[in-house]
């Protein structure tokens, strides 16, 4: 293999590569934005930058929040019972009080964006 | 002699309203110059989440509803920081060894004022309402004692402190610390907040819980005796 075709092999490889990388993380983008800056705006405070319970108040919470980046602990959670969580805070679903009602803040399609980002982040599917 | 005693009371009439007027125009000023690039003075048109995330600090045009003048006049000279992570938390935080934790280095210090600047500022914030209605006042009932409940209303039950401070170093630091919230904060504005802090806040990373009027009460009695020790 003389140098200019490994040269021009390695680049096709690189643009792959990049592409693959660019892709689906921009229409990702694109699709959660909204709901991205709610949960940075009202869920990181208990539920981390990161996503995985360890946020800024966690310390002071008797229930750790729920760490939304575990695939295993979400997916085992419906979307109805996501969804009716995110608006009727934690007591509606027999889970922590201390997760409070958000539905007079969010408006329904919020909660459905939030719901999908949710599934996004935690990489375990629809249902 | 009836016209000297005329003419001297003109003048001493005049002066005053002149000092009074200086005055007043002072702590207006003093709000324009050193506050207004912080702080929205009227009512914001735009309510957004980006304005939000860029706002350097609390909104000011409901002060006079809000705040106490003794502390006012008092935190102005020595400002100690009110939000634990300053505004907004989400800008001002870190992973830490667990948790994420503040980062202090993104803070920044409050400017201080003279004793005089700082009376006229407190004024003329005092004379910021807000919209008619913003506040619900007359509703609290200062002359009933808190149920014994009340803290583990706070603590525990409503969760309160998963987000606010109380002081001693425990609490939560996304919210403003409540440590003085009772020399800070008139009580009507303490009831009024918790009840709908989305009507005085559009935006604010704080719920809007569904709560009885009888914890309502308690709440705000509980958060109104939180005070310094100057306060007690």
């Amino acid at each position: 293999m003389n140098i200019s075709r490994s040269v021009s092999l390695l680049a096709g490889m690189s643009l792959i590569f990049l592409g693959s990388l660019a892709t689906p993380v921009s229409a990702a983008d694109d699709q959660f934005k909204h709901a991205e800056k709610l949960y940075d705006t009202y869920c990181a405070q208990c539920h981390g930058a990161d996503r995985d319970g360890n946020g800024l108040n966690s310390t002071f919470i008797s229930v750790q929040p729920r760490d939304h980046s575990d695939p295993k602990g979400m997916g085992d959670i419906p979307n109805d019972e996501i969804i009716e969580v995110i608006k009727k805070g934690g007591l509606a679903a027999n889970k922590s009080v201390l997760m409070p009602a958000w539905g007079e803040i969010f408006s329904d399609e919020e909660v459905d964006q939030l719901a999908a980002y949710l599934r996004h982040i935690c990489k375990c599917g629809s249902n | 002699m009836m016209k000297a005693y005329l003419l001297a009371a003109m003048i001493g009439a005049g002066f005053l309203a002149s000092s009074l007027t200086a005055s007043a125009a002072d702590g207006s000023a003093i709000l324009q110059s050193q506050c207004a690039s912080c702080h929205a003075l009227t009512q914001p048109e735009n309510t957004s989440l980006d304005r939000l995330w860029e706002r350097k600090g609390p909104d000011l045009y409901y002060a006079g509803v809000k705040f106490n003048k003794p502390w006012l006049v008092k935190w102005l000279q020595d400002p100690a920081r009110i939000r634990p992570a300053g505004e907004f938390y989400r800008k001002h935080i870190k992973k830490g060894d667990k948790t994420d934790v503040v980062d202090e280095s993104t803070l920044t210090v409050h400017p201080k004022l003279a004793q005089a600047d700082a009376e006229a500022a407190a004024d003329a914030l005092l004379a910021l309402k807000g919209p008619e209605g913003l506040i619900e006042t007359g509703k609290y009932d200062a002359g009933k004692k808190p149920s014994p409940m009340a803290k583990m209303l706070f603590t525990k039950l409503r969760g309160c402190y998963a987000c606010h401070s109380t002081g001693d170093g425990k609490g939560g630091l996304s919210g403003s610390s409540l440590e003085t919230a009772g020399d800070r904060l008139q009580p009507d504005f303490i009831y009024s907040y918790i009840k709908d802090p989305q009507k005085i806040d559009k935006g604010i990373w704080m719920p809007k819980l569904k709560i009885s009027e009888q914890d309502l009460q308690n709440l705000t009695g509980y958060i109104a005796q939180l005070k310094g020790k100057e306060g007690k």
